[in-house]
């Protein structure tokens, strides 16, 4: 095995990998700081924060010749029997004199920045900073400016590492932002006309990225700008629910309010990035029209109804009530798809499971690196057309139901729906006018909700835990996120009810279950990592 | 040099020089006939290799050499870039080829890219030269007209196209990847190498950057041979294992404090002081020197008692100054503040920096903020310190930015605090007499604008 050497320790690299000195000295547990490098963009070697001294050790004398000058770490490719030196005087020399140019003209004004407290620049400043300022005290000077709908610009606060150029020319292949000006009075900025006015905003669908891009404070999100105190917030790891590419994600919240989601790097989904629509899709989450009082009817109307006594009541008129459908939304988890689907076959082994209505918006958009906004606007579709199919022999979908449901004569049919906003309509509320128990598990109240006999406030996608398999098969484990209010029970917890069994549902040991129980998802008996399985794996062997 | 016969500048001064009839009158574009007649493309590498050409852009880099690092039998396309952005500061040697000889420019370019199989060259001037940019135009024309250029040259089977690319003012444009990242559109922030221009250069082929009176000398060389290159200059000093000899003629460019400015031919290795005297007449107004610039304003400075440092490839650099350059020989007489000199020198390098290496960017514009302040009477003796640190922190030497600019901007504070402390001492203290021993951070004074 090639090694290459940092900090005297000999680390290992694979034969065809390509690693720089930053990623190299990675795999031996040191971080060089750095400012312009990203793995998704390309390399530009222009803030100079990550230089280091570089050499070579000769294989045969083991003798090392050093390069006189430094070298920046992101632009020397970690070629074997490369030696790096990440921590002499030279190398801290170096560091030091960034921050300390970064720092020359920067506002300073991290008690009104989003950014302070997940800053490079601040957090570099206390590892290799200088102790003192040296320069000119400068006049105050922090300047706004908007870029377009989604982000706004601090424009003194940027460091000029030319990331959210690189990004918006290289991954959303828009190239709406630019360097304006030279030298020092350099800034970023879009295309305007003479008079200041935007003429092409930062406006595509993962415009969002910028801010996370940014290493300091200059992009500023609009959506979460002000709001909170990053040191606040709790991170949790989860998936995307808006689109069946299900990008692994971040979602931040404080006392069960989620105030942001982020990308989470996963190599095999999303990269780096998230899209819009998913990043700010999560107002529903606290919507005040959300419903969150189990209710059940009462002649013409609703009366509510305690969470204690609904599972021994809607067991006991099941069993009794014959024929049984049951409706699994595509936003269902698959333990939880897989829970209802086992009760309602352990209660008749005929029953009909059908899988919810699938929204869809448009066609796939992809973009240059290959990132993929898939039109299938729900995380769990292939999940829970698996588990139907397995548990039920036959895949029926939302319209096949809806035909049956005259000639059926179904006793009871349940409806989990977990959609974003409400789905459907009178025409379909009044199919299930015959059907003699309605039972509807939601998040908005809809007509088909008002014909429910018993209504259940269900949970959003930061309240569930589970696994989705999005559109390429591949399998995605989370853990909830925040509590939903009160009145809200999470799906799955009311299923590990009704099926009557023991403890807390935990959704690992549900999925455990399954992928001894379902080929399509062996590949994750042993655990689901952070990036998830790969199910094709399994169907391909 | 009463022996020394000029050659680059033998037609500038005659009537008409600039057009096609006269230089054809004495002997133009007769090396080109014989290249295109008999000549192997990697003859005239080989010939401009043994004559020791060195690049006059500034960098000195052996010529042969770098066309030798093109791919070998790449299928093509092949790009040569003319560079004529000429920007270094007392630099006109360019100018007055492109004035008064662009024709002798123009042989050149079609020899060097002949030899390099180049079949399409871009000419990129700055766009302050309009009268260089209208003859070489008309040159140009006149070179279709002729048949040297286009389809077919003179029946060889060789084509070529030129290209006139005009800068729109910038002097980073003049280094050779912020060059091509200009001819393609962009933004002129130079690339990091490696890869090198001649592997990927613009439109991401292999390319070759030349100076303008480095082309000129390949037409020369061409048509004098290498013996005569070689007779002229200084050979290799065998005490510096680095040094690749400076042969052949070069253009002088002298200006200041002198009697005589002008673009002077006289063969590498001439002194600065005999530069002086001989071709500038000495120092004007019967004044002494102080100081002088040895190679464009980035190479740094000689004190007057450095004058004996001959102007070769070599020279400068054992005066502490950064290299030849390009030549550039600006003067300075006793009256001259030294003060106003490195704020006229940070000015300009932070005005020019292309802003994308940190340490370039705001160490310019941190030196020229202290100078400004030491400039109005605020300065403190830890400001040269401090300047002196950035001189010594900023540039591709010791490895912070990714061009040579910042080491340009580093030399002139470097020689300028070694060579004259004292001086610049004496002035902060005369014109702060109550904080020039301030340690702490001081206010900023608002910098005037530049642009
Ligand atoms: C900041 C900077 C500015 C430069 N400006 C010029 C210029 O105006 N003209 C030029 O010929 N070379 C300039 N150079 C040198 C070029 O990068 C390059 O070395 C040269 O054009 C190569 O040609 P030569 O080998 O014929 O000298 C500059 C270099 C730097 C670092
Ligand atoms: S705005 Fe942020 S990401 Fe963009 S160049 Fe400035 S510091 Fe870098
Ligand atoms: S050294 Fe200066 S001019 Fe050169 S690339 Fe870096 S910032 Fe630009
Ligand atoms: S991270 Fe290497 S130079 Fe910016």
């Amino acid at each position: 095995m090639p090694v290459v050497i940092v900090d005297g320790k000999e680390i290992e690299i694979g034969a065809s990998e390509r690693l720089n000195g930053i990623q190299a000295a990675r795999r031996a547990g040191v971080e060089i700081p750095h400012y312009c490098w990203h793995a998704g963009l390309s390399v530009v070697a222009s803030c100079r924060m990550c230089l280091v001294e570089c050499g070579k050790r000769d294989p045969a004398t083991g003798k090392v010749t050093m390069q006189p000058r430094v070298v920046p770490a992101c632009q020397t490719p970690a070629a074997p029997d490369t030696v790096f030196i990440t921590a002499s005087d030279k190398v801290k020399n170096a560091r030091a004199m960034v921050e300390e140019d970064l720092l020359l003209r920067h506002p300073i004004d991290c008690p009104i920045c989003d950014k302070a407290g997940e800053c490079l620049l601040q957090d570099y400043h206390f590892q290799h900073g200088r102790e003192a300022r040296r320069a000119d005290i400068q006049p105050f000077t922090s300047r706004r400016r908007e870029l377009g709908d989604t982000v706004t610009l601090f424009v003194d606060r940027c460091v000029m590492c030319s990331r959210c150029v690189r990004f918006t020319r290289e991954v959303s292949g828009t190239s709406e932002l630019l360097v304006i000006n030279r030298g020092a009075q350099e800034e970023i900025d879009v295309f305007r006309s003479e008079d200041g006015e935007i003429q092409f905003p930062l406006d595509n669908k993962l415009s969002g990225n910028v801010v996370d891009l940014c290493p300091v404070g200059a992009l500023g999100d609009k959506d979460f700008l002000y709001k909170q105190r990053v040191w606040f917030m709790k991170s949790h790891d989860n998936v995307c629910a808006g689109c069946a590419t299900g990008c692994s994600i971040k979602v931040e919240e404080n006392q069960d309010r989620v105030y942001r989601l982020k990308p989470r790097e996963n190599p095999h989904v999303n990269q780096w990035w998230m899209c819009d629509e998913g990043r700010y899709g999560y107002d529903h989450v606290h919507d005040p029209a959300r419903v969150t009082q189990p209710r059940k009817r009462d002649g013409k109307r609703h009366v509510n109804i305690d969470w204690s006594q609904i599972a021994p009541e809607l067991d006991a008129r099941l069993r009794k009530a014959g024929r049984l459908a049951a409706v699994i939304s595509p936003h269902l988890t698959v333990e939880e798809a897989y829970l209802l689907a086992k009760y309602f076959r352990s209660l008749d082994p005929q029953a009909v499971l059908a899988i919810g209505p699938i929204p869809t918006e448009g066609s796939d958009e992809k973009f240059p690196t290959g990132f993929t906004i898939r039109a299938e606007k729900c995380p769990n579709r292939k999940g829970v057309e698996a588990v139907i199919s397995r548990l039920s022999g036959g895949l029926v979908n939302w319209g096949d139901l809806l035909g049956q449901l005259a000639s059926s004569r179904f006793g009871a049919v349940w409806i989990a729906g977990g959609y974003k906003s409400p789905w459907n309509d009178a025409q379909v509320a009044a199919k299930f006018s015959d059907v003699p128990l309605v039972i509807v598990q939601d998040c908005f109240a809809s007509p088909l909700w008002d014909r429910a006999d018993y209504q259940l406030p269900g949970a959003t996608f930061a309240e569930r835990e589970g696994s989705y398999v999005n559109a390429t098969d591949r399998l995605q484990s989370f853990r909830w996120a925040v509590r939903p209010p009160a009145g809200v029970m999470v799906e799955g917890r009311l299923y590990w009810q009704l099926l009557g069994r023991e403890g807390m549902y935990r959704a690992s040991d549900v999925m455990a279950e399954i992928a001894r129980e379902i080929t399509y998802f062996s590949t994750a008996t042993k655990g689901v990592p952070d990036v998830g399985v790969d199910l094709k794996v399994n169907q391909l062997a | 040099m009463p022996d020394f016969q000029p050659t680059l500048l033998a037609q500038v001064g005659k009537p008409e020089s600039h057009t096609r009839r006269v230089y054809e009158q004495s002997g133009g574009y007769q090396a080109l006939r014989k290249v295109l007649k008999g000549m192997a493309p990697k003859d005239i590498v080989e010939t401009v290799k043994s004559s020791g050409l060195r690049g006059r852009g500034g960098a000195g880099f052996p010529t042969g050499l770098k066309w030798t690092f093109l791919p070998p039998n790449h299928p093509g396309p092949i790009y040569f870039c003319l560079n004529a952005d000429e920007s270094e500061p007392g630099t006109f040697n360019n100018r007055i080829l492109m004035e008064d000889d662009p024709h002798q420019v123009l042989e050149g370019l079609i020899i060097s890219c002949f030899a390099t199989q180049a079949r399409v060259a871009y000419y990129y001037m700055r766009c302050e030269y309009p009268l260089a940019f209208e003859r070489t135009t008309a040159a140009l024309a006149e070179c279709y007209e002729a048949g040297y250029l286009g389809q077919n040259i003179l029946g060889s089977g060789y084509s070529l196209d030129i290209y006139m690319h005009r800068g729109a003012g910038a002097y980073i444009c003049g280094e050779e990847t912020g060059l091509i990242e200009s001819l393609e559109g962009k933004r002129a922030w130079p690339r990091i190498k490696p890869p090198f221009p001649a592997v990927e250069g613009a439109f991401r082929k292999p390319t070759v950057v030349n100076n303008v009176e480095t082309v000129a000398c390949v037409k020369q060389i061409v048509e004098r041979g290498v013996d005569w290159f070689k007779s002229i200059g200084i050979p290799p000093d065998p005490a510096n294992p680095r040094d690749a000899g400076s042969y052949g003629p070069k253009l002088y460019c002298l200006s200041g404090h002198i009697n005589r400015p002008g673009c002077y031919e006289a063969p590498l290795g001439i002194t600065c002081q005999d530069l002086i005297d001989r071709f500038g007449g000495g120092i004007w107004k019967g004044r002494q020197a102080k100081a002088a610039i040895p190679g464009g304003i980035s190479m740094g400075l000689l004190k007057a008692d450095e004058f004996h440092c001959p102007l070769d490839f070599n020279g400068p650099g054992k005066f502490g100054c950064l290299g030849l350059g390009t030549a550039a020989v600006v003067v300075m007489d006793e009256t001259t503040s030294m003060v106003d000199f490195l704020l006229n020198s940070c000015r300009f390098f932070s005005h020019e920096s292309c802003g994308q290496c940190t340490p370039c960017r705001e160490g310019t514009h941190w030196a020229t903020q202290m100078m400004t302040r030491i400039k109005h009477g605020k300065g403190r003796h830890r400001d040269l310190d401090l300047l002196a640190e950035i001189g010594e922190t900023i540039g591709i030497m010791p490895g912070t930015t990714i061009c040579g600019l910042a080491d340009g901007a580093a030399w002139p504070i470097k020689n300028c605090i070694k060579k004259f402390r004292q001086e610049l001492e004496e002035y902060i203290r005369r014109t702060n007499p109550t904080g020039w021993m301030e340690t702490n951070p001081v206010p900023a004074l608002e910098l005037v604008g530049i642009h």
